[in-house]
């Protein structure tokens, strides 16, 4: 009871928060927070990190992390772009329409993607490495094998069609936005009704007890780690959409941005709890703040040190909060 | 009775208005071999910890030599001679005997350099002043528990202990090693020097106290001599219950045809040619101290700890157990030893808890969780094994002892198994529970389940399996019927051994 209260305390703390920071932008910003371009900008951002986020998020569920995710959107994004540009099967490009090699332009990004993944999971499951050191390696050999294809280079210039995922829109929403919405649904989905995701959340709380309860906890860990590569080749897909190049280290920032979100959304960095919607707010909220400090002209290297500061002051709190909720229960012990 | 060392007047201890200890009285004479007993929660630690200096009491005082303290500080209590030996033992593992048993000595006297000769000298003569022999420079985690105990008794005796009490010192060693402690104690009684021994196994109580303490929920039940109490009275006095344990029958009206067959089965370091046959009905106990490898068998059983050679057979089968999820899916399920960390998802709710052994069984025609039948089955599961929850959303944590046990069982029951390995189901129980948790597993027995019992404790094997087998060492060197044999005939031969 205590335990579902605080939870749904948490989220509801976290969406006043959210609220407050808008409404704390709107009166201080004005005329420049409340326009529709600073909308369609935050619309625009939010679906990358958000994507990554919740790939962070599905390591951090299991008690691991993946800090591969950008290096795997990295190398997705690079794979794609040598098939949007023909550098890769040129031959499609030819007798074949413009749609068939953007799909399979994408389909080539998230099956990288996808193995990515599988050597993360490879490494967890079965070679018991830490999480963290492992994707720390993988981190490296990724973006490392992204700048030896290109040699370091952007690759720009992708069909006028393709450009439409990250700039496009339907009814006026823009269609990194529509997508990033059905990803969310789809995890929500996959989180709470399949036995992969219970099993997830299980693994995550007490990894012994769910290998003495018969869950197959390698192939659950493999399939997270899959599953957080794909979240990652989406945002890749995304990415290089709406800036209609590739180059290796895009989005090198939004690692700490989607760790923190995570935290900042309830996620417990030692695994078993969180939820979407945490993310979600956390997500909307960080992309708040963030456009409020791009409007006030921030440098990147002040942001760092804000998001930094974020970070540990949440796991302060975070801290204070659980030894607080902690303490009635010993004293019931007694 | 002797003079006294210690008493303890009318002292009382409330903790968010719960009262962990209602006016208790209790003596302790010079030389005395005392025991403390009383289930979980009875207010024994709290005891100690008063004792210790380390609580204060809201009422009452504690008398030590003669002198009344109202108001007991630790270092009070260690001036006038009381050690305490928690459970843990508190020693330093990397370091050595000598060193473990003069470190106190050295830092009491404030000293800044080490002398190492003096630190064997110390610890050489007290290890004589008991008529004990270690090897002074061993490490002490090579050591065994009984001598590790040992150890952790010099350094009490080094700092003038007078009484000395120890928390749960049997739980993990071996009958000989009890003897040997006792052997022990009896050699600090003739020098006048009083033991406290805090206990739940009644068994080994009766077999070393002159006279007991009983406390249940904080109030003291009396003072006994160890001479008029046997295991039931004992019993009745701490959970106040008359508990009616059955004896468990075995009837072979479920067929001769043994559903599990073990042959040969060895892996080396564990467990050597084990082979054993399960009839359907049946509950076979397996006893043995703690190392003997009774838990890595049934791990090996339940797929978690590959075999090195031999055979395992179900209804007949050759099979090969791999996984647990094989092991489940041939009709297998296994109560782990540790509850806490094995059996339970601590933080995850009861309605969790129980499902995740089932969860294939809860998906709709689109493979997606039916919350709905999630919740029914979960509720069913708590009704029938009458668990006590809070509500179904509850954390497994906030239930106790027996509770979650009975919460590990459900799980387990709900997969319908053939097979049931528990090891040692009912510790850290109250008696209640203790009972109830047995009548579950002989009704199980009775409609047909094949059931094996891993426990230390003679007195809850022989009376709920219709099979022993101990197991020493990784190997079977004994097996037995339980009609063949009484009670003490068993506990003589767990001596023995």
């Amino acid at each position: 009871m205590l335990g579902k209260y605080l939870k749904e305390t948490r989220t509801t703390t976290l969406f006043i928060l959210m609220v407050g920071a808008f409404v704390v932008m709107s009166v201080f910003l004005p005329g420049k927070f409340l326009t529709l371009s600073n909308f369609q900008s935050m619309s625009s951002q939010i679906p990358e990190f958000g994507l990554l986020a919740i790939a962070i998020m599905l390591a951090m569920l299991t008690g691991g992390i993946d800090l591969s995710v950008i290096s795997i959107a990295n190398l997705a994004g690079v794979g794609a772009a040598l098939i949007l540009t023909g550098s890769l099967f040129p031959q499609l490009g030819g007798g074949y329409g413009e749609i068939l090699v953007i799909i399979v332009a994408i389909l080539f990004a998230l099956v990288i993607s996808l193995l990515c993944g599988l050597v993360n999971g490879f490494l967890i499951a079965y070679i018991e490495a830490p999480a963290i050191l492992a994707t720390l390696g993988t981190m490296s050999i990724f973006s490392g094998i992204a700048i030896v294809i290109t040699r370091g280079y952007g690759i720009t210039g992708f069909p006028e069609s393709f450009l439409f995922i990250g700039n496009g829109t339907i009814f006026s929403i823009p269609m990194p936005l529509i997508i990033f919405i059905f990803c969310v649904l789809i995890m929500a989905l996959i989180l709470n009704k399949t036995s992969f995701g219970f099993n997830l959340y299980m693994l995550g709380s007490n990894p012994i007890a769910s290998r003495f309860s018969g869950i197959n906890n390698r192939g659950i860990l493999v399939r997270t780690y899959m599953l957080s590569g794909f979240y990652a080749g989406l945002a890749s897909i995304i990415m290089i959409s709406r800036v209609n190049s590739i180059r290796p280290g895009y989005g090198s920032a939004y690692l700490l941005q989607a760790i923190l979100v995570c935290v900042l959304g309830g996620v417990d960095p030692s695994g078993g709890y969180g939820n979407i919607s945490g993310l979600v707010i956390g997500i909307i909220m960080l992309q708040i703040l963030q456009s409020g400090f791009n409007i006030l002209a921030f440098s990147p290297f002040s942001k760092n040190v804000i998001w930094g500061l974020m970070l540990i002051l949440v796991m302060v709190l975070n801290f204070y909060s659980s030894s607080f909720s902690k303490r009635p229960k010993k004293l019931k012990i007694q | 009775m002797a003079e006294e060392l210690l008493k303890i007047q009318n002292v009382s201890k409330s903790y968010a208005g719960v009262r962990a200890l209602d006016n208790v009285n209790m003596s302790i004479g010079k030389g005395e071999v005392h025991c403390l007993v009383g289930e979980n929660g009875s207010g024994k630690s709290t005891l100690i910890k008063i004792i210790a200096g380390v609580v204060k009491p809201d009422e009452g005082e504690i008398i030590i030599n003669g002198k009344t303290f109202r108001n007991l500080r630790p270092i009070d209590s260690i001036n006038e001679g009381i050690q305490v030996i928690y459970q843990d033992l508190s020693l330093f593992p990397n370091l050595s005997v000598a060193e473990n048993i003069s470190l106190n000595q050295l830092i009491v006297e404030k000293r800044r350099l080490i002398n190492w000769k003096e630190i064997k000298d110390i610890a050489k003569k007290e290890l004589s002043n008991i008529n004990r022999e270690i090897n002074l420079s061993e490490r002490v985690e090579n050591l065994s528990i009984a001598n590790k105990q040992l150890v952790a008794i010099c350094r009490a005796l080094i700092q003038n202990a007078k009484l000395i009490i120890m928390d749960e010192p049997t739980t993990a060693i071996t009958k000989r090693e009890i003897d040997y402690l006792l052997s022990v104690i009896l050699d600090l009684k003739k020098r006048g020097i009083s033991t406290l021994f805090v206990s739940h196994k009644l068994s080994e109580v009766l077999q070393i106290a002159e006279r007991v303490t009983v406390l249940r929920d904080g109030k003291k039940i009396g003072d006994y001599s160890a001479d008029e109490l046997d295991y039931d009275t004992l019993s009745f006095y701490m959970s106040g219950k008359e508990v009616v344990s059955s004896p468990f029958s075995y009837e072979e009206k479920h067929g001769r045809k043994p559903m599990l067959e073990v042959k040969n089965l060895s892996k080396k370091g564990d467990f050597k040619d084990i082979s054993f046959k399960l009839k359907p009905g049946e509950i076979i106990g397996v006893i043995g101290p703690l190392g003997s490898g009774r838990t890595e068998l049934a791990l090996s059983l339940f797929g978690l700890n590959k075999p090195d050679s031999g055979e395992i057979y179900i209804n007949g089968q050759l099979v090969r157990m791999d996984s647990p999820q094989k092991a489940i899916s041939l009709g297998l399920s296994y109560l782990p030893e540790d509850r806490l960390h094995q059996g339970l998802f601590l933080r995850q709710s009861v309605q969790n808890n129980l499902v995740v052994t089932i969860l294939k069984k809860l998906l709709n025609k689109f493979k997606l969780l039916d919350h709905n039948k999630k919740y029914k089955y979960a509720k069913e599961w708590v009704n029938r094994l009458s668990i006590n929850v809070p509500s179904l959303e509850a954390a497994a944590q906030a239930l106790s002892g027996g509770n979650q046990q009975r919460l590990v069982i459900a799980k387990w029951l709900a997969t319908d198994p053939k097979i049931f390995i528990l090891d040692s189901p009912t510790v850290g129980i109250d008696i209640a529970s203790k009972n109830n948790i047995h009548n579950i597993i002989k009704q199980l027995a009775r409609e047909g389940m094949g059931i094996i019992m891993i426990s230390d404790e003679a007195p809850e094997i022989f009376r709920n399996c219709n099979r022993i087998m101990v197991m020493i060492d990784g190997s079977i060197v004994r097996e037995l019927n339980t009609v063949d044999i009484t009670e003490d005939e068993l506990f003589d031969m767990l001596s023995s051994n």
